[in-house]
């Protein structure tokens, strides 16, 4: 067995200082005032900002359930294909990241406007303008289209491992397609369905350039209330801090409905 | 099977369709010649013109390409070398250090960049730095590690052992054999973390955002502009960035199937001599 275990010091002492150390620091930002004394005060005057929280998870949630509906057939095509091809489809799914995020949100900007080219389209046939920029409508088709490559690639990953003669296996034994899919493919799926699932929600639950450019002044998300209280207008890195905590809580609790099917795939590995 | 790939083949025409159209109307309106996004008025050159002509934009970019191929490129060194040390760990200590790996990327990148930025503000009671270049650099390698762990991790699973034992009877040391089986074997994922590194690190917005202080990057410089009136100027440069990036992939996958076709080709040669 092949063991270095030395090599990974430097990460080890990275990973202190940049990312524990950080998160030390919220938890105590989240726990004192200005003064640097204890206080619960910014924890409980969270509570008014339940609704900005619940939409938030809402309209991540239904992205994710699109992005997963979008991508599980897109990943499985790309799988099947030959060597190259999968190649290049792959190149065409990572091609749009490389374009920057606010250009392609600025995009759907121009396209969405009221005397925009979606509604000129609709125009043509005498229907319309429907109003579809500044909605959570739009909101949620900012983030299926910013991160349904994040849903493909992992899912891509784990069904190219995915062996045709398993899949022929199984309709020799006489399952139809509707039964290859969900008793092989989805299951071998799992790890990479969790994966994209951690990869879309997280982004879209937190973002808050999305909700203010396609969503307008009235579709404020968790990460608007955080990004204001650092960076804008009502600067208060205590409640901000403790707006973060509850944040990650969101996730962690997401995260640990997803992963425990993730630790039993380890354990039979490990064993 | 014919009808099954006709349809297959129609829906990824239809999600590529969705997620290129926004681009090449992006691209199209570049040459307009009025600043509507709406109405094509006219076709000109003139806002690559401006563009190269824009101080601000062309030192962004700079910026963005510095920190994106700096960054990545420890990243993956950093990495590389995590997910090795982490393979040879005990269980308790390897589930310990992957939890918290997994924290850049669990966690949402507001919290991840808010922290940054208040680590950064608290260091600056004890050191003398100003928020710039180097926190933002910071930050990125911080954030892409784990891409590139995460990545190459699951490829020691998939090692066969076998062949690094195999390697070390027939006298290898194990410095040789590492370099020899367990790294091109490792190879295709610390290819893909850095390929994904280097992709979050161009694309990131919101963690550069909290970090970079007086140095701006393209998407807080794009972010400013879409919070007046963005020029065309925006337009031009994003179609210059897909056609260098386009480019770049070609060239990478023509490189990929000529040295398949040499490969192939010397193994008919030696199959010949045999």
């Amino acid at each position: 067995m092949f063991k270095a275990k030395a090599v990974s010091v430097p990460y080890l002492i990275w990973m202190a200082i940049f990312i524990i150390a950080p998160l030390v620091l919220v938890g105590i930002f989240a726990l004192t005032d200005a003064e640097g004394s204890f206080t619960i005060e910014n924890l409980s005057g969270i509570g008014r900002f339940t609704p900005v929280f619940a939409r938030s998870i809402w309209l991540a949630a239904i992205a994710t359930a699109i992005c997963l509906l979008i991508a599980f057939p897109m990943a499985f095509a790309i799988s099947r294909m030959s060597e190259r091809r999968q190649n290049l489809f792959l190149m065409l799914v990572m091609l749009p990241m490389w374009m920057n995020f606010l250009l392609r949100t600025y995009a759907w900007m121009s396209l969405l406007e009221n005397n925009g080219l979606i509604n000129r389209f609709f125009g043509l046939f005498g229907i319309g303008p429907f109003q579809m920029i500044n909605t959570q409508g739009a909101v949620v088709l900012g983030m299926v289209y910013n991160y349904l490559p994040f849903m493909i690639l992992p899912l891509y990953s784990v069904m190219t491992k995915i062996d045709n003669s398993v899949i022929e296996a199984a309709q020799d034994l006489g399952a139809s397609n509707g039964k290859v899919f969900s008793k092989v493919i989805i299951p071998l799926a799992v790890p990479g369905i969790t994966t994209g699932i951690t990869m879309v929600f997280v982004p879209s639950i937190s973002t808050f350039i999305i909700s203010r450019m396609l969503g307008g002044g009235g579709n404020l998300l968790i990460g608007d209330l955080i990004e204001m209280q650092f960076l804008g207008n009502s600067y208060n890195p205590h409640l901000g801090s403790a707006m973060a905590l509850v944040l990650m809580v969101i996730v962690l609790f997401t995260m640990s409905i997803t992963s425990s099917i993730d630790s039993e795939e380890l354990e039979d590995m490990l064993i | 099977m014919t009808r099954s790939t006709k349809s297959s083949r129609a829906y990824l025409y239809v999600v590529f369709t969705f997620l290129y159209l926004p681009i090449f109307v992006l691209i199209f309106f570049s040459f307009n010649k009025s600043k509507s996004r709406n109405l094509f008025t006219g076709f000109t050159l003139d806002w690559y013109r401006q563009l190269f002509q824009n101080e601000m934009i062309l030192r962004a970019l700079v910026v963005t390409l510095a920190v994106a191929a700096i960054a990545s490129v420890c990243a993956t060194i950093l990495g590389t070398a995590a997910a090795i040390g982490i393979q040879g760990m005990k269980r308790w200590s390897r589930f310990t250090v992957m939890n918290f790996t997994y924290i850049p990327v669990i966690n949402p990148e507001v919290v991840t960049g808010v922290s940054m930025l208040l680590l950064f503000t608290s260091l600056r009671y004890f050191l003398n730095f100003n928020m710039g270049f180097g926190t933002l650099l910071i930050a990125h390698i911080t954030f892409n590690v784990p891409y590139v762990i995460l990545s190459v991790n699951p490829k020691f699973r998939q090692l066969d052992n076998s062949l690094y034992e195999a390697a070390l009877d027939l006298g290898c040391n194990p410095t040789q054999a590492f370099f020899k089986v367990i790294l091109p074997q490792i190879m295709p994922g610390i290819t893909t973390g850095f390929l994904m590194a280097l992709t979050y690190s161009i694309d990131d917005f919101v963690i550069s955002y909290f970090t970079s202080g007086t140095s701006q990057t393209l998407s807080i410089a794009v972010y400013s502009m879409t919070r007046r009136k963005v020029s065309p100027e925006i337009n031009a440069l994003s179609t210059l960035i897909f056609a260098a990036v386009l480019t770049i992939l070609l060239i990478m996958n023509f490189k990929d199937i000529r040295s398949e076709n040499s490969k192939s080709g010397l193994k008919k040669k030696g199959a010949e001599r045999i």
